[in-house]
């Protein structure tokens, strides 16, 4: 993997090109939300900030995601990537800040969490699919129940109309022959498969992903980018945080690039990886080399 | 013995001749008597919670009751008396005890007359069988026993007898609640004295072997009938020493219905304690590890509490201390709250441990999916924690079982207060105590069994993977 993404790298390096900059000053400036809010626009994060006792992990994060689009985001370890995205649905809480999905709206002002806001979040997040790192599947339950379990319990449909969807859903991530087994039988690849199902299983209106193909090796992962890439011509709308810098250049409609707590650039994956804006991208980009 | 006990020949019938006399003043109360067992120690204690109207088992007229208690008039007199071993010479009076060690019932009158001997070395006892087991064992030189004591223990047995004359006077009356029931303790006098004036209290006495020349100066009943000490010889036949193997056979076959009754008291008792302590327990350990600040501190105070004090004690309080701010609960109840809350601390914390071995991103997994905290532990969390869990908890069900034997004090006969009972009746601590034993292990079988099932399960499961998480 660290051949492949070498390689590409320096091709990209070496091949300069222009492409029309992104105008990403639209969207990193806070907007106020209601009239000017786009129909496209599916999710809206503005000046998230967030700290861990002093370290300061976000500051002022703003980020807007249209329909169908596949964002990925780079980045140092450490720079705050994974916090955002866990932002978004609010499995970590921001300091202060909107989260906006679809049309519900969260505004933090750094006042205390209260069971309302949960209420609120638990309205956002039925917009929100999550994968995590480690797959996180329910190891007490086989493949078809991990997929089947949420929307028994949240949305109470009906069984065997929740088994048919989620025999679909395994078909699609190419998993309907694993249905009843339990997920410590599985590879790793087939482990996330199953999550993304999972995550699916919800109808979510974003997928989150918090580096989906860190834990597995390079053969296994394309399975997964797979999925991922077959999703995004469906028309779903996808944010990745990654590592993978050869899928996020290759599969994303833009990326974000982050440092220290903050957005640095946004841009065009071919642009950003040919002719970084700013010297800190060209160097984190350089480093991979 | 002799005054209530379990028939010897028949051991699931109660007898005695306080039992005969209760019977008969029941038959000319024209009530039904219900009779309830308790220990000796919870007596009073259990007649001043209004657990039942009166008390007849060899409790003194002293001072000291006489303010706490009202009392019918005595239905028996009679004094203290001297056991020795049989070849034991020279201990024949009250006096000639000096320089020797004695053995007594605690609270008795005779245990106030050996204190006020500095120079006789003192030992107390809950039990007398345990007192006539030391004299056999030489760890006494003598005892000092209310006279039917004497009588059924140390002249009935060919290795004691009583010897000197009677010490001191001591009357035994029926005990009510400080006033209270005036009334029934007005008729239970009036049947009394019908009862001395026709004789009748007479004849049970004399069937027990019980009619001494004190009975006759209180009563000034001079007369002889001629009465056979039927219930004195059955006991004699019953519990002479069984010889032969099909003798102690019989006699141990003829334990076992009440050792069965012991065992389902024992195994109902631990039963529905565990259910309260599964239950409780879970409560406190998910109160502890998801709740806000200040339940899972209110939790950690329980479980420390719980953890810091003596069950004996737990168990009293419930019984015998609640009822001071009025919360009345049965026996059985009071057992089962008082064992079922402390083990629910020990499980809170087993709990707990399987809560924090479920990796965290399990919780944020069923968070991202939308559901409810609740929902979370209800369908991820709890039902993994659950698994590492099991064989923890089948243990504590085993400890259980035979913590459950601390409530015998509070008037429940489960199996320990079986075993008590019948080793106390005949003297043989070794046959009943097999017998109890073996009742405990076959109890406690099934879960030593369920607890290797979890563990081969729970080895299998982590085989098979699962280490990614």
């Amino acid at each position: 993997m660290v051949v492949f993404f070498s390689m590409f790298c320096v091709g990209c390096l070496r091949l300069p090109e222009t492409y029309p900059s992104y105008d990403d000053h639209e969207i990193a400036d806070p907007v106020e939300t209601g009239s000017a809010f786009c129909v496209e626009t599916v999710l809206r994060a503005e000046s998230l900030c967030k700290s861990f006792d002093s370290h300061k992990v976000l500051r002022n994060v703003s980020l807007t995601v249209e329909r169908g689009e596949l964002v990925s985001i780079i980045g140092p370890s450490g720079c705050g990537k994974s916090t955002f995205l866990r932002c978004l649905n609010f499995l970590e809480i921001p300091d202060s800040g909107v989260v906006t999905i679809a049309d519900d709206s969260i505004r933090r002002n750094g006042g205390p969490w209260r069971s309302s806001d949960e209420a609120l979040a638990h309205q956002l997040r039925a917009h929100v699919g999550m994968v995590f790192q480690s797959f996180n599947l329910f190891p007490h339950r086989t493949v078809l129940d991990n997929v089947m379990l949420a929307p028994r319990v949240v949305k109470h449909v009906t069984p065997s109309v929740i088994e048919a969807e989620a025999r679909d859903l395994l078909a699609k991530v190419g998993l309907e022959a694993a249905a009843l087994r339990y997920p410590s039988t599985l590879s790793g690849g087939q482990q996330q498969r199953a999550a993304i199902a999972r995550a699916l299983a919800m109808r979510p209106d974003v997928m989150l992903y918090d580096e989906p193909t860190s834990a597995l090796d390079p053969r296994v992962a394309e399975e997964v980018l797979e999925v991922m890439r077959a999703l995004d011509r469906e028309g779903m709308t996808q944010i990745v945080v990654t590592h993978d810098m050869r899928f996020a250049r290759a599969a994303s409609d833009r990326i974000v690039f982050m440092e220290s707590g903050e957005i640095i650039e946004i841009g065009d994956p071919d642009e950003m990886c040919l002719n970084p804006n700013d010297p800190r991208t060209k160097e984190f980009l350089g480093a991979s080399l | 013995m002799p005054f209530t006990f379990h028939d010897p020949a028949e051991e699931s019938h109660m007898a005695g001749f306080e039992y005969d006399i209760m019977q008969e003043i029941g038959r000319r109360l024209g009530r039904e008597t219900q009779f309830t067992q308790n220990d000796w120690d919870g007596l009073i204690p259990g007649l001043q919670r209004g657990f039942y109207d009166m008390v007849a088992d060899g409790i003194e007229m002293t001072p000291e009751h006489v303010d706490a208690l009202d009392f019918s008039r005595p239905y028996y007199v009679t004094a203290e008396r001297i056991v020795v071993r049989r070849d034991q010479a020279g201990l024949d009076s009250f006096d000639r005890l000096g320089g020797h060690t004695v053995g007594t019932i605690k609270d008795t009158l005779a245990e106030r007359m050996l204190r006020s001997r500095t120079d006789v070395t003192l030992r107390s006892y809950d039990e007398e069988s345990n007192a006539f087991s030391d004299l056999r064992n030489s760890r006494l030189d003598a005892v000092l026993l209310d006279g039917p004591i004497a009588l059924y223990y140390g002249e009935a047995d060919p290795d004691f007898r009583i010897v000197g004359p009677p010490v001191g006077h001591l009357s035994y009356g029926i005990a009510f609640r400080k006033g209270t029931n005036q009334d029934l303790r007005r008729r239970v006098d009036a049947a009394l004295q019908t009862m001395v004036a026709d004789g009748s209290l007479h004849r049970i006495l004399a069937r027990w072997n019980l009619w001494t020349p004190e009975m006759a100066e209180w009563t000034g009943d001079h007369s002889a009938p001629d009465i056979v000490p039927t219930e004195w010889e059955r006991y004699l036949a019953s519990t002479a020493p069984a010889r032969g193997w099909s003798a102690r056979f019989y006699r141990y076959a003829g334990f076992l219905p009440l050792i069965g009754r012991g065992a389902l008291l024992t195994l109902a008792v631990s039963g529905c304690a565990m259910v309260l302590a599964v239950g409780v327990g879970l409560a406190l350990a998910l109160a502890r590890r998801y709740g806000p600040s200040w339940l899972a501190t209110l939790a950690s105070i329980y479980v420390e509490i719980v953890r810091g004090t003596p069950l004996l004690i737990q168990i009293l309080f419930i019984f015998y201390g609640l009822p001071s701010i009025g919360v009345r609960l049965s026996p059985f109840v009071a057992g089962v709250i008082g064992l079922g809350l402390n083990y629910a601390a020990y499980e809170a914390e087993n709990y707990r441990a399987g809560l924090q071995s479920v990796a965290r991103g399990q919780m944020e997994a069923a968070t991202a999916l939308n559901m409810t905290h609740f929902q979370a532990l209800r369908y991820v969390v709890v039902p993994q924690a659950f698994r590492v869990v099991v064989p923890v908890m089948t243990n504590d069900f085993i400890s259980l079982l035979k913590d459950s034997s601390l409530v015998s004090i509070i008037t429940l006969t489960e199996l320990s207060q079986t075993y008590v009972r019948l080793s106390s009746t005949y003297f043989d601590y070794f046959g009943p105590g097999l017998m109890v034993g073996a009742a405990y292990l076959l109890l406690g079988l099934p879960f030593v069994r369920l607890a290797r099932l979890a563990e081969k399960r729970l080895a299998v499961s982590e085989r098979h993977g699962g280490g990614r998480h």
